[in-house]
């Protein structure tokens, strides 16, 4: 039997290993949805906004490591897919997305529901690509998928017009998969440097040897190229401690003794204050965000810096390195480690020891009230520090980061670079599908929660069973900070006077609700949550005006960090 | 006019001839700030193929972010800055000088000077076609000024570097052509 261009579409994602897509339909996809009945291996679950599809298949592709699948009609489809597939962009997320198109000849004519989807992800994805034949269907999608996974990951978008995808092709179901098999990718312009230059990877030992107070510094890069083994021999052999970005976190158990928590705006003191003495910085699969440089010029300036990295744009661009590596993390390591000798820092790691305990960033107060830092300790001790963490962001999102345990990989799933509230709620759905045995919570803030909580229908409906933890301040919390500090406590168009009664909501979309007021009752609403069987959410009812602590002010350094105030009771932890 | 500076870089891409790509480089130019002082696209030796000659301002820093980006775009397939290379840089300029009977030979001696051609003659107006560097049809331009421009068309520098032949099979033909250039380059 001949296949069409919505046929090829199916088969081709299933041999790719595909197993669930999150979509929404429409007029222009609708030939690809109405083969789906043929193709049941391929589980499709409807979102109720293609913004959750997007996010979703970005949290499934952060938990599983592979490719997420997310689909939509053209247009608003389209466009509303955008803001996830930004938030792929952003955090190097591997992602495919198809979208529907107007057919081939009203392509132009602003036809109804048309938009130049082409256009407008062009800036936001790594590639992209416009189907004008359905032959072309089965090269297109092995491309899109090999571009999404290999080298820098990051999300790829195939727009196919509904003509395309009603198309006979010459392609035959009999002998599909053996031709599917033997396509080969031909992108001349496009081959990843995974190996780094031997020469290159020498001057970084001779550092490593030479320096007394090296740091590792390990990003998301870690995650994706698998790099765990690796990292850890890196560090232990030549006793390095080992800081992570926000998005690096779970990529180095936190328990081990070399670890050194993360820095920046809203880290740990002591890692910021520690980058700032070293002589070394290691910076192995990150960017020097802003968030983690602040003010570039003043950003580590007492050390040398070493930078592996798959991206070569990503070499200088923010920070000047003295011996960039570009290749992938794990395969740079696998190099580097059998160079290095054994060594001891011990002083160094002293030093590192008396920062932690001159500038103890994670205490949290001795008090009755309900604290949101409370609350994520409180999950952290009854989740035994082994579940997923979804969160959005804001507030929320940096006391996740900071009050939670994380040890195992792919447990901290978040929008760092793009920082898109609203993400918490399908990126823990897309998270709990890649990862079902796992126990996801959600971290979520009540503004960004309010932003998707339409996936709640989702979650239920397909018993998806996320586990919700709003901390509701019944503020946009995060920018109210900013008010706090820098505008005079001007309080503009922060406060949700008027939140939902949120359990009621969860009542209304089928899942259980609780509402948790007081400290006492925490812990036995999370074990509640997690016994019930299927999505819940708790309505944690927090301190309104509580802040994140520490915080370097926006573009400042390391000089201008703001430590939380000096309690007058005594500190428990 | 525009000043020959030494923030001047000019790079050359290998690129896929494929519908949008234009759009691929410059949307990227545009969301990273990057600055394009004349872009000049054309076939290239290959089918399927076409090599562009970029010429951007901003310091090393700037261009070496440029080359990377315009690297890392898929259908991208080479990115090389020839600024510091021995290299020829040419472009075609179609100017027209409002000129009459009183005034015409003073613009074909101007034009003579600068190898430029008078390719179309009006009662009012002399088209001058030229070729050359940029600093060459800026100062052509300039003097032409004097008399009346009024109107210029300039495609931006395409360039090459004269040691094209790296793979070192120089054929009789490429030696003549790079006589020729030297010769032209002369002016």
């Amino acid at each position: 039997m001949k296949l069409n261009g919505s046929q090829l579409i199916c088969e081709s994602l299933l041999l790719e290993g595909v197993e669930s897509v999150f979509g929404l339909p429409g007029g222009a996809i609708l030939p690809l949805y109405q083969t789906l009945p043929e193709y049941p291996d391929l589980k499709h679950i409807l979102v109720r906004h293609e913004q959750g599809a997007s996010h979703a298949a970005d949290g499934f592709a952060r938990v599983s490591g592979k490719p997420g699948v997310a689909w939509a009609t053209s247009g608003p489809g389209a466009t509303n897919l955008v803001t996830g597939i930004a938030t792929a962009q952003m955090d190097s997320v591997p992602m495919v997305l198809i979208t529907g198109q107007v057919p081939r000849a009203a392509i132009g004519s602003d036809a109804f529901q048309e938009t130049d989807t082409t256009g407008i992800t062009l800036p936001v994805t790594k590639h992209n690509y416009l189907v004008m034949d359905a032959n072309e269907i089965p090269q297109i999608i092995k491309e899109a998928f090999h571009i999404a996974s290999t080298g820098r990951p990051g999300p790829v978008l195939i727009d196919v017009p509904k003509d395309v995808q009603t198309e006979e092709t010459e392609f035959d179901s009999a002998t599909f998969k053996e031709e599917y098999q033997n396509i080969k990718i031909n992108l001349p312009g496009y081959k990843p440097t995974l190996e780094g230059n031997i020469a290159q990877i020498k001057r970084a030992v001779k550092l490593i040897e030479d320096s007394e107070k090296p740091i590792i510094l390990a990003g998301h890069g870690i995650i994706f190229s698998d790099a765990y083994q690796e990292l850890k021999e890196l560090a232990e052999k030549a006793q390095i401690p080992v800081i992570t970005t926000l998005l690096g976190i779970s990529s180095f158990p936190q328990t081990h003794v070399l670890s050194a928590g993360w820095p920046g705006m809203h880290g740990m003191a002591y890692s910021s204050l520690a980058i700032e003495q070293s002589d070394l910085l290691i910076a192995l699969g990150m960017r020097f965000d802003d968030r983690i440089t602040g003010k570039p010029s003043t950003f580590a300036r007492k050390s040398k810096k070493i930078h592996v990295d798959i991206d070569p744009s990503e070499i200088s661009k923010n920070i000047k390195v003295d011996v960039p590596i570009v290749g992938d993390v794990k395969h740079v390591l696998k190099e580097l480690n059998p160079l290095i000798n054994n060594k001891t820092h011990s002083k160094w790691l002293q030093e590192i020891e008396s920062l932690k305990i001159d500038h103890p960033s994670l205490q949290i107060r001795n008090t009755e009230k309900l604290l949101p830092q409370y609350v994520v300790k409180s999950l952290d001790e009854v989740t035994k520090g082994d579940a997923i963490i979804v969160t959005g962001v804001g507030q929320h999102q940096m006391w996740a980061a900071q009050h939670y345990t994380y040890t195992e990989p792919k447990t901290f799933v978040t929008s760092g670079g793009s920082g898109a509230m609203g993400y918490e709620v399908p990126g823990a759905m897309g998270a709990q599908v890649a990862r079902p045995d796992k126990t996801v919570w959600s971290i979520a803030g009540d503004g960004g929660f309010q932003m998707t909580m339409a996936e709640l229908a989702t979650l239920v409906e397909n018993k998806i069973p996320v586990k919700f933890a709003i901390l509701n301040n019944n503020f946009l919390g995060m920018v109210r900070q900013w008010q706090e500090f820098f505008f005079n406590k001007d309080y503009v168009a922060t406060q949700y006077s008027k939140n939902p009664n949120f359990v009621k909501l969860a009542e209304a979309f089928g899942m259980l609700g609780i509402k948790v007021t007081e400290k006492k009752q925490v812990k036995p609403a999370i074990q509640k949550a997690m016994d019930y069987d299927g999505p819940a959410l708790i309505d944690f009812i927090v301190e309104e005006e509580e802040n994140v602590y520490p915080m370097i002010p926006a573009g400042q350094s390391v000089e201008n960090l703001i430590e939380e105030p000096k309690p007058k009771k005594a500190l428990s932890s | 006019m525009i000043q020959n500076t030494l923030s001047k870089h000019t790079i050359t891409a290998l690129v896929q001839d494929k519908p949008g790509v234009l759009n691929r480089i410059s949307s990227m130019f545009r969301r990273r700030g990057f600055n394009i002082s004349s872009l000049a696209v054309g076939q290239s030796e290959s089918e399927n193929l076409s090599r562009m000659t970029f010429v951007v301002d901003g310091d090393d820093k700037v261009v070496e972010q440029v080359t990377k980006h315009l690297h890392k775009l898929i259908d991208v397939m080479k990115v090389v800055d020839i600024s510091e290379e021995n290299i020829i840089s040419r472009e075609l300029a179609l100017i027209k000088v409002k000129a009459g009977a009183d005034n015409r030979d003073q613009v074909m001696q101007i034009a003579s000077m600068f190898r430029a051609n008078i390719i179309d003659v009006s009662k009012e107006f002399l088209l001058v076609e030229a070729t050359g560097d940029e600093n060459k049809i800026n100062s052509l331009i300039n003097l032409l000024g004097d008399i009346g421009v009024s109107e210029v068309m300039r495609t931006g520098s395409v360039a090459m570097n004269r040691a094209s032949n790296r793979n070192g099979k120089k054929s009789k033909q490429s030696k003549l052509l790079n006589r020729k250039w030297e010769e032209a380059a002369s002016v």
